[in-house]
This record gives C-alpha cells, structure tokens and sequence, in this order.
C-alpha cells in the first residue's frame, strides 16, 4: 500500500523543535553554522536539503546533545537543551529517535540484543518475555521478523536501515531524526525505507527531520523542505513551491 | 618540534581528564554487572592458553639458560629457588602483561575504535546510556582484576616449566623441587610483585579504551587506535615496574 502525506497539523501548532541562531565552529576558521535557525511543528515531518558540508548533520548532532553548539538556542519539548545537565539531556533523548546514516547497530549483539539493549536500561520494570515480545512486535512493524537472531554482518544495508529504524522506535520516541536514511541503497530499497518512514510517522504519531540528498525520498516524506547553505537556513516551503522556485540555486536541487 | 610536544602534552591532560572520569564514573549507578563479567571472561579466560604457554616456555628456558653458569659455581641446586624466585618477582608480571597488552590493550582499542568510527557509541549515547559506563567501566576493572590472575597463573606455569627443564639434565620428583622453591620464597617476593600486577593491568585497561574512546572519526585511525595502545601500554609497563622496583626497595 502506498501512503500519503495527509497528517499535516493546524498552522497554529506549537513548533515542537525551534532552533535559533545557532553557531557551529570547528578550530578558528572551520564555521560550520552560522547562525541557523529553523522550526519543526508536532506532527510534522521536515526535510533539509543542503551540499554536503552545509551543517546538516552537525545541526541534528547538536540537537541531541552529541555536539555542543557554541551559541544559540534549541529548545526541544520547550526546554533549552544547550543549557541542561546531563539528566535532563537524558530525559529528552528518551522522546527522540536518532537513525544513524549505516544503522549503527552493534555489531557484537545480534538483532534481538540491538532491540532489546536500549529496552532493558529504561523500561526495567518489564520481564524477558515482555521484553522479547516488544522486540518482535516492532520488528513486525519494520517487516523484519526473520532476522532477529542474526548478527549486524549478515544483514545487507537496507536491512540494517531497518533494524536501526527498529532499535529507535522501540524506544517509543516522539521525535525521529532521521540522518541521510537512503544514502547507499538502491532505488527500490530507498523507495521502501520513505514509505516505512511515512508509515511509521502516521502509526507512532512522530515528528521528523529526515537529512537527505535523495529528492525522491524528499519528495516522499516531506512536509516541508528547508535547504541549508553556507550554514544558515537558505530557502523553505513545501517540495512544490521549491520546486518552482525563481532562484536557480534552488531549483538545481530538484534536476 | 613545538607542535610535536603540545600534542604529547595535549595527549597527557586528555588521559588525565579520562582518568578522573573513570573514577567519577566507577561509584555511580548503575552498574553495567554483566557486561563486567563479560569482560571478565574474555579479557582473563580467553588469555588464559596464550599466558600458560608463554609463562611455561619462560620457566623452562630460563631454567636451561641459567644452569650451565650455575653449574660452572656447583650452585645448581639453587637452579629452582633462583627460577622461582626471578618469575614471581619480575619476569611473569612483566612479559605477562607485555602480552596482555598486545592481546587485551589492542583489542580494546580497535573494538571501541570501530565502535566510534561506525556511529555505535554515539548511537549509545542517544539513546540515553552512558557508554563511557558500559564500554569503558566495565573494560578497565575487568583488566584491573584479570591481569594480577593471569600473572599469578604465569608464575605457578612458569614454575613448571622449570621443573621440566631441570629434569631435562637432572632428576628431580616434583615434591622436592616444589620444597626448594618455597623454601627461598619470602612474603616480601610475592606481595610487591602482585600488587604492581593491578596496576599494570589497569594501565592496559585504561590505555586500550582511551585510544580506543578517542579515536577520530575514519577507519584508519582504528588501527593507529589499536596500534597506539599497545605502544603506550607496553611503556607505561616498564615505566610502573620501574617505579614499583624502587618503591618495593624503599619499603623492604
């Protein structure tokens, strides 16, 4: 089955994400971010476009706490997440799902132990069973059941994909990140990991940002689309309008 | 040159801030109790063969190397005190841990260096485990305490190998080369040497996830992760055996 884009919330929804002039610099003359800023409302599934080196993954890495920005704000769930300890930057990271660009799966554990890792740290009131049945159902809902028992080596890239976009979910995350999710898969495989992401968004009710370079996967899954360069927010609005833009720059995204 | 230095000094503070990170981290819960005795067993029982050959073929070559001297003073029967005496003190606390850190520090080191270069740690941190808790933690005490059991193990080995190396040109039962060899060991032998041990394996624990938890991002830098760590570790032996020599002179 095919799935639409058709959960877009009222204008007037609260942006869940709101990131402001935020600052990215690597030694004295790397500037990575350089003041940007954008927002991302609940229930809405953004994508940000931008050449490689534009800040994308340095933008999702600071908004998780993997990298420290060294000025601006992003508040997340209404909390300003540059400036929480590290217990209140854990309580936020349990609302927000990350898919790393390979999965990142550990390699040492099989399948079943990926999912089932996160699981036994914070829900420690669950029992094995429960805690197996949980790995099988969100497996099911990757489509990926008969691999449970297989180690990361033996699963091909898309499968790995899905595992990671599993191991995140069963965490029940309210916020997915999504760090270039088709990068490295054929077409057909790309096509299936933008229907799952549109599926999973419309069965778990997640806000998303999906970095990507592939515009058909854009296509696919965006809501809205903002298109970073130079570090700073450079264009926004839906696939269409971008599409149609006047700036030629922006139009070369979408040859 | 400057460069150089600032990066060796750089390198210093970081395994210093990593270290008081490791002790902050040790008396905070939870504590990752599985993980720890998973690396209890690879880090202590799968080294177990590589240490039993190592320290068997020590105590029979040394054996065979010190009797014709001994011989030439008809001082051989001091051949199993002598052997004994120089594995507990210095020679299988020294080579076993030089082994471990090739075997343990290098594996430590390419295992949490692939892990950072492939996202997986990261991953970890994200979804709100302290992978400094459950990678690094665990590795160092599982070192701390593994390695002070291996080199024990070396040594009993090692006194083994001795006797079959006596018996290559002697005849001697096991019970009376066993009475030689307690009779010169003193307490004084044993205790010093034994708690150098801890610190050399905390040293090939602490050396092997640093570089290992600090490997930049690219494939190439997990083997100079691995490599590094075995290179630091092998040196930070002989720098503690150095100070523990002197110490142990001091006090005894």
């Amino acid at each position: 089955m095919k799935l639409s884009k058709n959960h877009i919330l009222p204008d007037n929804n609260a942006p869940i994400i709101d990131i402001k002039n935020l600052y990215k610099s690597f030694g004295k003359d790397n500037h990575v971010l350089k003041g940007l800023s954008f927002f991302v409302k609940k229930g809405e599934n953004l994508v940000v476009l931008g050449k490689s080196g534009s800040g994308k993954s340095i933008a999702i890495k600071c908004l998780v706490g993997l990298m420290q920005a060294d000025k601006g704000t992003i508040n997340v769930f209404g909390k300003d997440i540059t400036k929480l300890d590290e217990t209140g930057l854990n309580e936020i990271r349990l609302r927000i799902g990350f898919l790393f660009q390979n999965g990142a799966l550990y390699d040492s554990m099989s399948v079943r132990e990926n999912l089932s890792f996160p699981l036994l740290r914070h829900s420690s009131s669950l029992n094995p069973i429960e805690v197996d049945k949980a790995v099988i159902d969100i497996l099911t809902s990757v489509g990926l059941t008969e691999a449970i028992d297989k180690m990361p080596s033996e699963l091909s890239g898309g499968m790995k994909k899905r595992v990671g976009l599993a191991r995140t979910l069963i965490l029940k995350p309210e916020i997915l990140l999504y760090d270039e999710p088709t990068t490295g898969l054929d077409t057909i495989t790309s096509r299936e990991i933008s229907q799952l992401i549109l599926s999973i968004q419309q069965k778990y009710k997640t806000t998303s940002i999906i970095i990507t370079h592939d515009m058909a996967c854009a296509k696919q899954t965006s809501d809205r689309i903002v298109i970073l360069k130079d570090g700073i927010v450079n264009a926004e609005g839906t696939y269409d309008a971008l599409e149609n833009s006047n700036d030629e720059w922006v139009r070369s995204f979408f040859i | 040159m400057v460069i150089y230095l600032k990066s060796i000094f750089t390198d210093a503070g970081n395994l210093i801030l990593f270290t008081t990170r490791f002790f902050r981290e040790i008396v905070k819960p939870p504590f990752e109790t599985h993980e720890f005795i998973k690396q209890c067993y690879v880090i202590g029982y799968k080294s177990f063969p590589l240490v039993a050959v190592t320290g068997f073929i020590m105590g029979l070559v040394l054996t065979l190397q010190s009797r014709p001297t001994l011989s030439k003073f008809g001082a051989e029967s001091w051949l199993p005190g002598m052997v004994a005496l120089s594995l507990i003190r210095e020679i299988a606390p020294v080579i076993t841990a030089l082994i471990c850190a090739g075997k343990v520090s290098s594996g430590i080191g390419a295992e949490l260096g692939s892990m950072k270069v492939t996202e997986q740690i990261d991953a970890m941190e994200v979804s709100a485990i302290n992978p400094f808790k459950y990678l690094v933690v665990t590795r160092i005490l599982a070192s701390t305490l593994m390695i002070p059991i291996l080199v024990v193990f070396a040594d009993a080995i090692g006194i083994l190998g001795g006797y079959v190396g006596f018996n290559i040109h002697s005849d001697v039962n096991m019970v009376r080369y066993n009475a030689q060899v307690f009779e010169s060991l003193d307490f004084i032998d044993i205790f010093p040497a034994t708690i150098k041990t801890f610190f050399f394996g905390f040293s090939i624990g602490l050396i092997g996830c640093y570089k290992g938890f600090t490997a930049s991002n690219g494939t190439e830098s997990v083997g100079k992760a691995a490599n590094s760590a075995v290179v630091l570790a092998s040196l930070t032996i002989f720098i503690i055996d150095m100070l523990a020599v002197q110490i142990t002179d001091l006090f005894f």
